[in-house]
C-alpha cells in the first residue's frame, strides 16, 4: 500500500471510531437529560387466539413459547413491583394465547391454574379464569389427569369442598391416574378444609409435580401448614398460662419465665412468632416469608 | 441422467459458494447456540423452547435459502445470458430444469444436516447440564423423533423450491418470483380455513371456490409437525408417508410444468 492510500485508510478508521464514540456519548447524554416516561401499563396488541394462530403461520409453537416467556416475566415483574395493589390483568390473556398456539403446553395450564387462583398479592385472585384455562386444557388433552386434579385444587382453596371432591373424582376416572386420587375425593368431601386434608393434598402435589416452581410452591405451603400447627401448640401454652394466671401472657419472656417455653419461638424463616398480649393469640410476623398464612382450620 | 446429475452438481457447487447461504446458515447456528440463553427466562421450559426455536430456525432459514436461490436458478442464467452457452451444449431442456432442481434440493439437504447436527449438539449440552429433576416429565432432550420434524421440514422446503423454480422459468422479475413464491407459501398455511370456508360464508359459490383452492394450492401446513415432535406425540407412519407422497407428486407436477414452459421459451 502506498503512503497516500494508507493515510486515507487511517483517516477513515479514526473518523469512524470518533463518530462511534460520539454516538454512544450522545445516547448516554440524552438518556440522562431526557427521561422517557415508561408506559404505565403493558399492552397486549393482539388478544385474539384465532388471529394469532393465523398470524403465526407455521411458527405457532415458537410464538407460544414467546407468550409463555412474556407471561412469566409479567407475573414476576408484577409480583416484585413496589406497587401496593398488584393486578395481573394480562396473565390470563397471555396464557390463553400460549395455550391456543400450543394446546399441549402443559406447564402453561398448571402455572395458570395455580397463580390465577392464588389470592392477592401472590396471584390474580381469579379462580374462575383458572377453571376456564383448565377446561381448555382438558378439552385439548383429555388423557391428562393433572388438569381436573388442579381444578379440584382451585375449588379446595376456595373452600368449595363439594366441587373439589367432584373434580378429584373426575381426575381419578382418567386412565393412568394415581390410585390415591379416589380416596382423596372421599376425604375432601368428608373433612375438607382442615390442615390434615390440606397437608395430604400438598404432599401429593410435591410428590407428583414435574415442574420446579410447583414443587417449591408445595414445599412453601407445607411449611405454612407446619406454622399453623406450631401456632396451635403455642396457643395451647398461652391458654394454660391464662388458666393459671387469670390473664394472657404479656410477652414471650413471661412464658419463658413461667416455664411454658424454653426460648422465643421462631418460624422456619427465622422470624419470631407474634404474641397478642390482649388475648394470647399467636400469629406469624408480617415480615416472615410464610406470611400470609392460609385459612385452614384445625382438624 | 448423466446430464441431469452434471447440472445438479454445478448448481450445488454454485450454491455453496454463495455467501448469502453461509450468512443464513451461520445465523441459524448462532440462533440455536444462543437459544439456551433464552431458556434461562422460561421457568423450567428450557429444553422445549430450544427444541421449538431450533426447528423454527431450520424452517425459516431453509425457506429463505429455497426462496432466494430458487428464484434465481433459471432467471439468473437468462439475465447473464449464460443460458445460450448452456443450451448450446448437449443438454436437453428438461435435463437442465431437473438438474437445477436436484442441485438446490441437495444444497438444502446439506444445510439441514448441518443445522440438525448443531441442533442436537445444543440439546445434548442441555441434557448434560440440566438436573434430572429439570428434565423430568418431558420427552428426552435428544429425542430421535425430532428427526421426523426435520424430515418434514426438508420435504416442505423441496416443495417450496419447486414452486420457486416454476416461477423462475417464465417470470423475468426476481422480485415478482419471490413475492409469488412467498405468497403461495403463506396461502398454503391456511388450508383448513379454505377447506372450512363454507362454515363461515353463506354463498355456496364462495364455499366451493374455497374448497377448490384448498385442493389446488400446495398445502404446506400438512408438513408442519413441529409441535407434535417437540411434545413427543405419536405421528402415524401412514400420515408421514401420505404427506411425503403428496409433496413428491406436487413438486413433480410443478417441475413438469416448468419443463413445459422452459421448453417452449424462445431465448433469441
Amino acid at each position: 500500500m502506498t503512503a497516500a492510500p494508507a493515510r486515507a485508510t487511517i483517516g477513515a478508521v479514526v473518523l469512524i471510531v470518533t463518530l462511534a464514540a460520539a454516538v454512544v456519548w450522545l445516547q448516554v447524554y440524552r438518556d440522562a437529560r431526557f427521561h422517557l416516561a415508561e408506559p404505565a401499563q403493558q399492552v397486549l396488541y393482539v388478544r385474539s387466539p384465532a388471529m394469532m394462530q393465523r398470524l403465526g403461520l407455521s411458527f405457532d409453537a415458537v410464538l407460544a413459547d414467546l407468550y409463555w416467556i412474556r407471561a412469566i416475566q409479567y407475573y414476576g415483574g408484577t409480583r416484585l413491583s413496589d406497587t401496593a395493589e398488584k393486578h395481573y390483568e394480562l396473565l390470563y390473556p397471555l396464557l390463553e394465547l400460549a395455550t391456543s398456539l400450543d394446546p399441549q403446553f402443559n406447564v402453561a395450564y398448571r402455572f395458570g391454574a395455580f397463580f390465577l387462583s392464588e389470592p392477592a398479592p401472590g396471584g390474580a385472585n381469579h379462580p374462575e379464569l383458572a377453571i376456564q384455562l383448565l377446561e381448555r386444557g382438558i378439552a385439548a388433552n383429555p388423557t391428562r389427569w393433572e388438569y381436573p386434579y388442579d381444578a379440584g385444587f382451585v375449588f379446595y382453596r376456595q373452600a368449595d369442598y363439594r366441587q373439589a371432591a367432584e373434580w378429584f373424582r373426575r381426575a381419578a376416572d382418567v386412565a393412568g391416574a394415581p390410585p390415591w386420587l379416589r380416596p382423596l375425593a372421599a376425604v375432601t368431601l368428608a373433612t375438607g378444609g382442615d390442615t390434615q386434608s390440606s397437608r395430604r393434598l400438598w404432599q401429593n402435589m410435591l410428590a407428583t409435580a414435574d415442574e420446579d416452581w410447583l414443587r417449591r410452591s408445595a414445599e412453601h405451603r407445607l411449611q405454612q401448614l407446619d406454622a399453623i400447627d406450631t401456632i396451635q401448640q403455642l396457643e395451647a401454652v398461652t391458654a394454660e398460662y391464662r388458666r393459671r394466671h387469670g390473664g394472657p401472657p404479656p410477652s414471650w419472656e413471661a412464658l419463658i419465665r413461667d416455664g411454658g417455653l424454653r426460648h422465643v419461638p421462631i418460624d422456619i424463616s427465622g422470624r419470631p412468632f407474634v404474641l397478642d398480649p390482649d388475648d394470647g393469640s399467636v400469629t406469624i410476623s408480617s415480615d416472615s416469608s410464610l406470611w400470609p398464612l392460609p385459612t385452614e382450620r384445625a382438624p | 441422467m448423466r446430464a441431469v446429475l452434471l447440472v445438479a452438481r454445478h448448481v450445488f457447487k454454485d450454491s455453496v459458494r454463495d455467501k448469502v447461504l453461509y450468512a443464513i446458515v451461520a445465523f441459524a447456528l448462532v440462533l440455536m447456540a444462543t437459544s439456551f440463553l433464552i431458556g434461562q427466562l422460561t421457568a423450567g421450559q428450557d429444553v422445549k423452547i430450544i427444541k421449538d426455536l431450533g426447528l423454527a430456525a431450520m424452517s425459516l432459514f431453509g425457506l429463505f435459502i429455497a426462496l432466494f436461490i430458487g428464484i434465481g436458478l433459471v432467471a439468473r442464467e437468462i439475465d447473464r445470458r449464460s443460458i445460450y452457452a448452456v443450451l448450446a451444449k448437449p443438454i436437453r431442456r428438461h435435463e437442465f430444469i431437473v438438474g437445477k432442481y436436484l442441485g438446490l434440493v441437495a444444497t438444502l439437504a446439506i444445510n439441514l444436516i448441518v443445522m440438525t447436527a448443531a441442533y442436537y449438539v445444543v440439546l445434548a449440552y442441555m441434557r448434560w447440564t440440566l438436573s434430572p429433576a429439570a428434565l423430568a416429565g418431558q420427552p428426552p432432550a435428544t429425542d430421535p423423533r425430532l428427526l421426523i420434524g426435520v424430515a418434514m421440514i426438508g420435504a416442505e422446503l423441496a416443495l417450496v423450491t419447486a414452486v420457486a423454480l416454476f416461477w423462475s422459468t417464465f417470470s423475468s422479475s426476481a422480485l415478482l418470483s419471490a413475492a409469488l413464491t412467498a405468497g403461495l407459501w403463506i396461502a398454503g398455511q391456511f388450508g383448513s380455513d379454505l377447506r372450512n370456508l363454507g362454515q363461515v360464508v353463506k354463498s355456496p359459490v364462495a364455499a366451493g371456490v374455497g374448497r377448490a383452492l384448498y385442493y389446488l394450492l400446495p398445502n404446506f401446513a400438512a408438513f408442519d409437525v413441529k409441535a407434535q415432535v417437540v411434545h413427543g406425540l405419536p405421528i402415524g407412519a401412514a400420515y408421514i408417508a401420505t404427506t411425503l407422497l403428496y409433496g413428491i407428486a406436487y413438486a413433480a407436477m410443478l417441475i413438469a410444468a416448468a419443463v413445459m414452459i422452459f421448453s417452449r421459451r424462445d431465448f433469441k
